[in-house]
């Protein structure tokens, strides 16, 4: 029982989804399953923000390496539900001006979204920013010419990163003076630009829409295995 | 010089009079022309579509046209025969409301709040720039009408069913005994070799199922995957680390790891606090799950589920720990980065092959030699379409080729 009712919510959902994209008078069913949904999620971030605090205060008060990050993330998590909650900073909506507590907790004013404004945004700027480097070192290694496959992805990632830039426009423009005009006029197509464009919306387009489609057809197949309740790995049996 | 005054005044107001008179008096606006409203297709029976031609005063030029916008009104229809049997309860007669407003120039409107079955009458009014507003134009009348079936979508169900058949038809064909084979994923066979080599070494595995949530296919693949590495490291006697991106794939990745321990006969070595949720923050969580690499170290890094930004973040800091890496993702613009930090990667359809592969079920291998037959099939729509685009360049007289290219085009579209 305890496999055989999440088996049927699941299927009996999924077909509800299916039936509400061809029939338009069923479409409404599928809003009302994305509902029920959101409903399931709001009660789950409950279960998430007690398992949040039950793993990092285990981890402040057993000491373990890195609880001084679990006491600022506790303390952090803290503060937020505070401020959030009792609607700290929170403005009077103008049309309940009897009730203090009817202004919305998202407000401009209020103590949450300055937290928000001036702390989370930063730091998800800074971390995302981060990537920058990220992308260098993994480049680093990727475009180290081993084989024939690397090679031909250095290449390529070399004329793509050039005909982004100014510095391969320049090239190419210079290149085009130096050339006489008979070699020029014939090989135009030649240039960093050009050839990015060619690239990118030829061979990278083909090959992301081969992906996209093997992809649809994944999701199709999966999604009947899951339907038909044969694939029940994902609720922890076989 | 003696002035009639009188006189200066009247001439003065004559003066005002003729020069005030073509600014203050502008005609009115002519109504458009030509309204059709009818039932908009493919609909519940909610919505009229409604066209006509522009007032002979709309030229489409801010400057100088003489209609600044439309004012659609319409009127329900007469309350139904049986709800006028009692004569003390019959209701005032309708009037016309607005129901929108659209610009100039614009030549159609879709009222999407109509009540199924019943007829409305429309009527289109043009607004001049000064307020002024035209007369009614002619009605048109329209009623609501419910389809039972989308019929734009109609080629993309038979596709889909299709599809599915050789899905379904497979899988009861691999049911009855057919020999299958599957050519080999090295993503895939690499799984248990970098579990071995993370219990060798004693360090844990870490698996993450994406960051998003239950709703979507991916991280339901993921977690099912999930549940085939979870039974290795229960029967290799390794630690496994799960962290979340959402509450309720934690406490189905909880779920899956406890069945997955009891399925290798080792119920104790589930721990319930190894599956944990972090944040739904994006960002926050790579942070964290970084934080978690760099401490605990693990030998081996799974990423099976939706990923964005985050992946190449995540994907680098287990590079640095020296970890085996595992990757499969939806997301073609994260390929790229997971092929360039982790040692295996599980492009496109491979990913959602990946719990069948594993299970090595029959009835869960037959769903992928149909989801290879709805690969074909895909292959030859494509070729027939790229085959009749050049023919038709080729011959570009023949209608024949044109209509053939067109119907394909609508299949495919």
């Amino acid at each position: 029982m305890k496999r055989t009712i999440p088996l049927l919510i699941a299927s009996i959902a999924g077909f509800v989804m299916v039936v509400a994209y061809f029939i338009p008078l069923t479409e409404t069913w599928g809003d009302k399953a994305a509902t029920w949904f959101s409903i399931l999620s709001a009660v789950a971030l409950v279960l998430g923000g007690g398992n949040l605090l039950k793993v990092h205060l285990h981890t402040i008060s057993r000491q373990r390496a890195g609880w001084g990050y679990s006491a600022v993330t506790v303390v952090a998590f803290l503060v937020t539900v505070f401020v959030g909650m009792l609607k700290i900073g929170v403005p009077p909506s103008p049309d309940f001006p009897g009730h203090p507590w009817a202004g919305a907790f998202d407000a401009e004013e209020s103590a949450i979204t300055w937290t928000y404004d001036f702390i989370v945004a930063p730091i998800t700027s800074t971390m995302y920013g981060m990537l920058a480097f990220y992308v260098s070192s993994a480049a680093f290694r990727a475009f180290r010419a081993k084989n024939l496959e690397a090679t031909l992805l250095l290449v390529t990632a070399v004329i793509v990163l050039l005909g982004q830039t100014y510095a391969g426009v320049a090239v190419s423009q210079f290149l085009t003076g130096v050339m006489p005009a008979s070699i020029t006029n014939n090989t135009s197509w030649m240039r960093f630009d050009k050839l990015t464009v060619v690239i990118q919306d030829v061979f990278n387009t083909a090959g992301v829409r081969a992906i996209t489609i093997g992809v649809a057809l994944g999701i199709s197949a999966t999604a009947l295995r899951v339907l038909l309740g044969m694939d029940r790995s994902y609720i922890g049996s076989d | 010089m003696k002035t009639d005054r009188p006189f200066l005044v009247s001439v003065i107001a004559v003066l005002i009079g003729l020069l005030t008179a073509d600014c203050c008096s502008a005609a009115a606006p002519q109504p458009p022309s030509n309204v059709v409203a009818n039932d908009r297709p493919n609909d519940p029976g909610q919505a009229i579509d409604l066209e006509w031609q522009l007032s002979p005063g709309d030229t489409g030029n801010r400057e100088s046209t003489a209609v600044l916008r439309y004012r659609i009104q319409r009127m329900p229809g007469l309350p139904k025969a049986e709800e006028n049997q009692d004569a003390a309860k019959i209701p005032p007669p309708p009037e016309f409301e607005d129901v929108g407003d659209v610009a100039y120039s614009k030549t159609s409107f879709t009222d999407t709040r109509c009540e199924r079955g019943t007829t409305y009458a429309y009527r289109i009014l043009a607004v001049g720039p000064d307020g002024t507003v035209s007369k009614p134009s002619v009605e048109a009348t329209a009623t609501a009408v419910r389809q039972w079936f989308n019929r734009e979508k109609g080629w993309y169900a038979v596709l889909l069913g299709i599809v599915c058949a050789a899905i379904v038809g497979n899988i009861f064909w691999a049911r009855r005994g057919r020999a299958l084979w599957l050519r080999p994923i090295p993503a895939l066979s690499a799984i248990d070799e970098a579990i071995g080599r993370a219990t060798e070494m004693g360090r844990p595995c870490l698996f993450i199922p994406g960051i998003v949530d239950l709703d979507v296919m991916p991280t339901v693949a993921g977690l099912a995957v999930l549940g085939r590495v979870a039974q290795t490291v229960a029967e290799y006697d390794a630690e496994l680390i799960v962290p979340t991106a959402r509450s309720l794939v934690m406490t189905a990745a909880r779920e899956t790891v406890q069945a997955a321990s009891l399925a290798a006969g080792r119920p104790e070595s589930y721990q319930p606090e190894s599956v944990f949720y972090l944040t739904d923050e994006q960002f926050g969580f790579a942070s964290a799950v970084a934080g978690e690499m760099a401490r605990n170290r693990p030998a081996a890094c799974f990423y099976f589920g939706q990923f964005y930004a985050e992946s190449l973040f995540l994907a680098e800091t287990g590079q640095s720990v020296g970890a085996i890496q595992i990757a499969g993702t939806s997301e073609p613009s994260q390929l790229p980065f997971f092929v360039a930090a982790c040692d295996y990667t599980l492009i496109g359809e491979e990913f959602f092959a990946a719990s069948a592969y594993l299970s090595r079920e029959p009835q869960q291998l037959g769903s992928i030699v149909g989801q290879d037959l709805g690969k074909l099939l895909g292959v030859g729509l494509l070729a027939l379409g790229v085959a009749l685009v050049t023919v038709q360049q080729l011959l570009p007289d023949s209608t024949w080729i044109r209509s053939a290219n067109a119907f394909v085009q609508s299949v495919l579209s």
